[in-house]
């Protein structure tokens, strides 16, 4: 069995920015549990000297000329956001207030 | 003008060029069907009448003009609504992003417009094409034109029923681990991947980006390769995608021919776990090509045993990265927690009211695989079962010139049956996944009705990176053995939805 324990899981939400609720933790744990232990087989695949691949078609070094192009100007990229004002993206703060 | 649309792009791209029907006409009848019927299908999530009736129009007038801007031109399209759209709303499937018009168009749909082709709707998907029902919709699952108590495949559901259902002639649909081949299969209709870096990505939402690939949802071959040869092509906006052409799929189309072909079926996905309805569908389509001539072998790739397992840590893995983009701050939904919160509260309330469970899972998983302590374990072993996935794919390509395997392990299971098992909804993706491991491209072809059930069943094809051509040829030789002996194709078999 795996590891995945509701503290890990409350830990892990965390680090991913998702609010959760102790019951969704406990089912969570359950899931991925469940689901670690199965995609953890890939260990045995694996032996000795197997380079990784990240990316299926290899490529490098792909640049484009240094010219400046037409962008999306300010008022489109503000366009979605919830909140903006004099002409950024206006969120709460960012330390705790105390 | 019911006639209208049961009939193939192609079919309807001569139509308006010859002058018989107008795009305006044709577009009318698909709207007409589109606003009867999406109430029992749910393929659309938005339809647009009003853009879609004002580019028809405006390909009629270019048409009057003298000037065709593709072999498309005028053929109204359904695009998933995974692919950023500035006319209408682009959801991908959630709450997250409910109501948001994006400031740009995806490059697929930018060729889409170039290519005089209306824009129908925006389809529905698993959200975030994380799924393989559409039950993860946060929109409610899309349901199948043969049984509308069945899923229609996933995540490109709201796409392949409404081809299958005849609610758009053709569809634009994206593949991450199977996304448009398994729901052509369990909808009688054909889907496509390209190999990776065919077709942009720009604009297409990311679920994995060294995964993702956008592709045609058709009900036949040749409408297929028209619209791949129509969104193909090298993009400055993704780095990603291939610099040089693959050349003409529909010329690949036009000149199959089953002489000389090396058909191999593999080993690992042609036995256990598939339904024997399926399996016997499929051991028709071997005896088929054997038949008209194809030279079938049996080829070993062992370490598609392992190919879901990579799947799902390279996936969650990718995904948890991309999905951080939707943070409350430039785009979707934001939710305001009681008091005077700080920016990460406003996140994690957010994205926990935002975010359905799928999601949910597949992010905290992927954050699990890509943490210190684990990350050679799972993400690092996986990336090497990738390149274990390679080498089997080009030995196998060395003795052949495409694989063969059945799409999907069943037909067309019922709504609710797997919602509540993540490992079993998984395993419907085990013959597509090794495809968008290897970056190669991957097609499925309806080859019959399962006897159990009377659903469809899929074969798919492979080919080697690059050669999508190839693999073209197999899926028109493959449809064209069919035809022979059904005389029509296997869509026109679906029910009436009308009178459903």
């Amino acid at each position: 069995m795996s590891e995945i324990t509701p503290d890990l899981v409350r830990h892990l939400a965390s680090l991913a920015r998702i609010l959760v609720t102790d019951q969704e933790v406990e089912q969570l744990a359950g899931e991925l549990g469940v689901i670690v232990d199965s995609v953890a087989m890939v260990n045995q695949a694996v032996s000795g000297d197997v380079e990784a691949t990240s990316h299926p078609i290899p490529m490098a070094n792909v640049y484009r000329e240094d010219v400046i192009l037409p962008s999306l100007t300010q008022e489109q990229a503000l366009s979605g956001a919830p909140e903006s004002a004099d002409g950024r993206f206006k969120v709460n703060a960012i330390l705790d207030e105390d | 003008m019911t006639d209208i649309t049961s009939k193939t792009a192609f079919e309807l791209a001569s139509l308006i060029q010859s002058k018989q029907a107008s795009s305006v006409e044709i577009t009318t009848a698909f709207l007409d069907r589109m606003e009867k019927l999406n109430s029992k299908t749910n393929s659309y999530l938005h339809i647009d009448r009003e853009n879609s009736l004002a580019q028809a129009k405006l390909a009629d007038q270019q048409l009057a003009a003298g000037t065709t801007s593709s072999t498309l031109h005028g053929v109204p399209i359904a695009v998933k609504d995974n692919l950023t759209t500035t006319d209408a709303p682009t959801t991908s499937g959630s709450k997250i992003l409910e109501g948001w018009v994006p400031p740009y168009d995806a490059t697929v749909v930018a060729k889409l417009r170039q290519a005089s082709m209306p824009i129908l709707g925006k389809t529905n998907l698993d959200e975030f094409a994380m799924g393989s029902s559409t039950e993860f919709s946060a929109y409610g699952p899309s349901k199948n034109p043969w049984d509308l108590e069945r899923i229609p495949g996933g995540s490109g559901g709201g796409s392949s029923s409404a081809v299958a259902g005849h609610l758009a002639p053709i569809a634009i649909g994206s593949d991450t681990g199977g996304s448009i081949r398994y729901p052509a299969a369990v909808t009688g209709s054909v889907g496509a991947k390209p190999t990776y870096g065919a077709v942009s990505r720009y604009g297409l939402i990311a679920l994995a980006s060294s995964l993702d690939q956008i592709g045609p949802v058709s009900n036949n071959v040749l409408d297929a390769a028209m619209l791949q040869d129509t969104i193909a092509g090298h993009d400055p906006h993704d780095s990603t995608s291939l610099p040089n052409s693959l050349g003409s799929m529909v010329e690949a189309v036009k000149n199959a021919d089953v002489a000389g072909l090396r058909v191999g079926v593999v080993k690992q996905l042609s036995s256990d776990g598939f339904q024997s309805g399926v399996k016997k569908c499929f051991d028709d389509t071997v005896a088929k090509l054997t038949a008209a001539g194809a030279e079938v072998i049996e080829v070993d790739c062992p370490s598609f045993e392992y190919a879901v397992a990579a799947y799902y840590l390279i996936l969650p893995a990718e995904a948890s990265s991309n999905l951080a983009k939707f943070d409350s701050v430039r785009f979707g939904l934001r939710s305001m927690p009681e008091g005077n919160p700080t920016i990460e509260r406003v996140m994690a309330a957010t994205r926990e009211k935002g975010f359905g469970p799928e999601v949910k899972r597949r992010i905290i998983l992927g954050t699990y695989a890509l943490s210190s302590g684990y990350y050679d374990a799972y993400y690092g072993s996986a990336q090497k079962v990738r390149t274990l996935i390679q080498r089997d794919l080009a030995a196998a390509f060395e003795k052949v010139d495409v694989l063969i395997t059945p799409t999907a392990p069943t037909t067309a299971f019922k709504i609710g049956e797997k919602v509540a098992d993540p490992l079993a909804m998984y395993l419907n993706d085990i013959a597509t996944i090794p495809a968008n491991l290897a970056g190669i491209p991957g097609m499925s072809v309806p080859n019959g009705l399962a006897e159990e059930d009377g659903l469809p069943s899929g074969v798919q094809i492979l080919a080697p990176a690059m050669k999508d051509d190839q693999m073209y040829r197999a899926a028109s030789i493959i449809e064209s053995l069919y035809l022979a002996q059904w005389g029509a194709p296997l869509i026109s078999q679906v029910p009436n939805l009308e009178v459903l």
